[in-house]
């Protein structure tokens, strides 16, 4: 018990042992893997209906110029992230990550423009190296982690409806807004984005006010809540990376399959091009191509194919091609669904390759992702 | 004559033949099954050997063989349809049927009230 004396806890920590939780540590904290419901059913029930998610043990994280200006705050995270933060606009929201000087991966984030200031969010094991890499290089800005704030997603087709109770403004917000609203008269940052490949939300919400902001959540009939086992196979089915399995400091953003989160104005041309840790490798293979590629691999039989998988051209074993990042059950694709990195000359479509699990070789498909359509409410 | 594991394993004893699954607190445990892999009919198993194998949405886990001895039969049933080890593991959901090579060998297994003693 000497690990779970050292775990942290979210402010929503008493409502999941109230729920009926079952906790694990994850990222050093104490999260909710499941609920009585049960991992099939909790993802089922998000592409049904809606989930309700705690993430408040993301990093929030305050990039404010010290002139005041958005744009220097915008310029001073462009030297560390690959994508047009200048020209995000007011109320919208915008994925990139942080690369380092080998062009590999430091993390993957959220980035919104908050009118005088970004608001960023972060990955959990990640954030005390990410606000450091931050206050390091973002000279002219302060750097500010929000201890304060739990962070709940609400993700699902009915996600609308449910938050609709709270704020009948939230149906003319569009995928990627973010909107300061008061839920209950609790000022909440509101985004229309996740992590589930369905539409839905992400409320940032004063710690002092989550559990009620989440109570009111889960009244609504179509809302249960959701842990951590479900929220990976969503996104995974959804094609999402998860830093640490599917991305990380070996792989660039282009071999991960990610250069649709480049803008125009950070590649050769544009008007801010690179400016970036590791830009001469990134712009490099975005205009020569790279030797290998992140892509959806489905296993062709029953069994599930987890990370760190080999895989193999043949199914004797005999030439290795790379490894499986992230593989699971897909309760909506009702099979098996994986990740991982192939040579170039194996990424098309169609194309089999075989994963060692247990001693055989399991024959599996490279496919598209993701592996179920999205419904981002564009 | 019932009996059990510390892996969480049940033993139904019929002459020599032992009748294996895995007890309700580890189906509980495990969670959603999703994949179920038994051994061959023939092969020849050793106690704590790997036996079988259950995935969850989240894992993959082993089941051991419970004591020495031959798998004359399969319960398909639950490869075919895994969830049926949630639904009903210490009957329908048996895993696989061993003949033992000492059947004294499972006087040393935990009764009933032991194992229940064991899960608390």
């Amino acid at each position: 018990m000497d690990d779970q004396a050292v775990l942290r806890t979210t402010p929503l920590h008493a409502l999941h042992i109230s729920l009926g939780a079952k906790m694990v540590p994850f990222a050093g904290y104490d999260m909710p893997v499941q609920y009585p419901l049960g991992v099939m059913k909790e993802h089922l029930h998000t592409r049904a209906a809606a989930g309700l998610f705690d993430v408040s043990h993301m990093g929030q994280v305050i990039v404010k110029a010290k002139s005041g200006e958005y744009a220097d705050a915008a310029l001073a995270l462009e030297k560390l992230v690959p994508v047009d933060i200048r020209g995000l606009k007011e109320g919208r929201q915008r994925y990139g990550f942080f690369t380092d000087e080998n062009g590999g991966i430091l993390d993957d984030l959220m980035i919104t423009n908050r009118g005088d200031h970004l608001l960023v969010v972060v990955n959990a094991a990640c954030k005390d190296q990410d606000v450091a890499h931050m206050m390091a290089n973002l000279t002219g800005c302060d750097v500010t982690l929000l201890e304060d704030r739990a962070l709940i997603a609400l993700q699902g087709p009915r996600a609308q409806a449910v938050l609709a109770e709270l704020w009948a403004g939230v149906s003319a917000m569009k995928f990627m807004d973010v909107r300061e609203v008061p839920l209950h008269d609790v000022p909440c940052i509101i985004s229309r984005s996740g992590y589930s490949g369905e539409d839905g939300f992400e409320i940032s919400v004063p710690e002092a006010h989550a559990v009620d902001v989440a109570n009111a959540l889960l009244e609504h009939p179509d809302c249960e809540a959701i842990g951590l086992g479900a929220r990976d196979s969503l996104r995974l089915e959804a094609g999402l990376c998860l830093y640490g399995n599917d991305i990380d400091t070996t792989t660039s953003p282009i071999e991960a399959s990610l250069e649709w989160a480049l803008q125009k104005a950070r590649k050769a041309g544009g008007d801010r091009e690179g400016g970036f840790p590791g830009a001469d490798r990134i712009l490099g293979e975005l205009a020569n191509g790279t030797t290998r590629r992140r892509v959806g691999l489905k296993p062709e039989g029953k069994a599930p194919v987890r990370s760190h998988a080999k895989l193999f051209a043949d199914a004797e074993g005999q030439t290795e091609l790379g490894e499986v990042t992230s593989g699971t059950f897909g309760p909506s694709v009702e099979g098996p669904v994986a990740m991982g990195y192939l040579p170039v000359s194996h990424t098309g479509a169609g194309t089999t390759v075989y994963a060692e699990v247990r001693g055989k070789f399991l024959p599996m498909t490279v496919a598209a992702l993701p592996f179920i359509t999205p419904t981002y409410k564009r | 004559m019932l009996k059990f594991t510390a892996e969480h394993e049940w033993l139904k004893l019929e002459g020599d033949v032992a009748t294996v699954g895995i007890t309700q607190h580890a189906a509980d445990q495990l969670g959603d099954l999703v994949f179920v892999e038994l051994p061959e009919v023939g092969a020849e198993l050793v106690k704590d050997g790997n036996a079988a194998t259950v995935e969850s949405v989240k894992a993959a886990s082993d089941v051991y063989s419970p004591l020495d001895g031959e798998v004359t039969e399969i319960n398909q049933a639950i490869v075919d349809d895994p969830s049926l080890v949630n639904s009903d593991p210490q009957a329908a959901a048996w895993f696989f049927k061993l003949k033992l090579k000492n059947v004294s060998d499972v006087d040393a297994l935990m009764d009933e009230a032991a194992y229940k003693d064991l899960i608390g």
